[in-house]
């Protein structure tokens, strides 16, 4: 988790954790670029429509914000990836602009994992993971519910050492 | 919202000084309810772009998480569909619509 010393945000990564950071990250990038696609649910999370009942306004407003924000999120992840130490366990510091492109970062990652896991407002994920657990403990949905509570407490603690 | 740490709560009441005829502030950036944004990033989110005070991000994320979206900013329209696509930026689920 992430503490703030001096101006650098530090936060020291087991191998594990790396692997599970290079994933999502890695995942979000190849979400833009070759998985772009408006009619996935993930992607309709990241690229909301600006004008839900007026389609001709939302496909105006795209063409102008897209290209940009699609550069912008890839750049986020982009920030994560570059961050990250080799394939072992190791320190990440970031500085000020690295630690914001880190936080959006794990948010589009949360909201992506979000939408696949159906998460609900009131979704309690203790529950989730315990009923996954009892369904089968080798599931991919045990090992995307640990991941996305995982990410949550990363982005929290990263938050808590910026606004310190 | 998912409230992973409840934000403290100032009872402060902020007064509205951006009062402007409604003629001048045709459009407004409305942001909505999502299961997944933390309530901490989401105010912070809200200071970071809007320079508003701690009290004030803070209202405008309980409005948002407690009657399932607020206005966080109005004006004319291409003011608003930039402020939309910063808000998109940070993950924040935005929309603009006439005020």
């Amino acid at each position: 988790m992430f503490r703030r010393r001096g101006d650098r945000y530090v936060a020291t990564f087991a191998v594990d954790e790396v692997r599970v950071l290079r994933k999502v990250a890695s995942e979000v990038v190849g979400l833009l670029t070759d998985g772009f696609d408006h009619s996935d649910p993930v992607v309709c999370r990241l690229f909301p429509e600006a004008y839900p009942d007026d389609a001709a306004g939302t496909a105006e407003f795209r063409r102008y914000t897209e290209g940009d924000l699609k550069t912008a999120k890839i750049d986020q992840a982009g920030a994560i990836l570059a961050a990250l130490p080799g394939d072992s366990g190791g320190e990440v510091r970031l500085d000020a602009e690295a630690a914001e492109a880190w936080l959006r970062a794990l948010n589009d990652a949360r909201l992506a994992m979000g939408v696949r896991l159906e998460i609900k407002d009131g979704t309690d994920l203790g529950a989730e993971l315990d009923d996954a657990v009892a369904d089968d403990p080798s599931s991919s949905r045990v090992f995307q519910l640990s991941v996305y509570a995982y990410l949550g407490y990363l982005q929290e603690s990263l938050l808590n050492a910026l606004i310190d | 919202m998912g409230g992973m740490a409840a934000p403290q709560v100032a009872p402060v009441e902020t007064p509205d000084t951006h009062e402007v005829p409604a003629a001048d502030r045709p459009w407004v950036t409305i942001v909505w309810d999502d299961p997944v944004n933390l309530m901490t990033y989401v105010t912070w989110v809200f200071q970071k772009l809007f320079g508003y005070s701690r009290e004030k991000a803070e209202e405008l994320m309980l409005d948002v998480h407690h009657k399932g979206k607020a206005v966080v900013s109005s004006g004319a329209r291409e003011r608003m569909e930039h402020d939309a696509s910063q808000l998109h930026a940070y993950g924040l689920w935005a929309t603009v619509d006439r005020s």
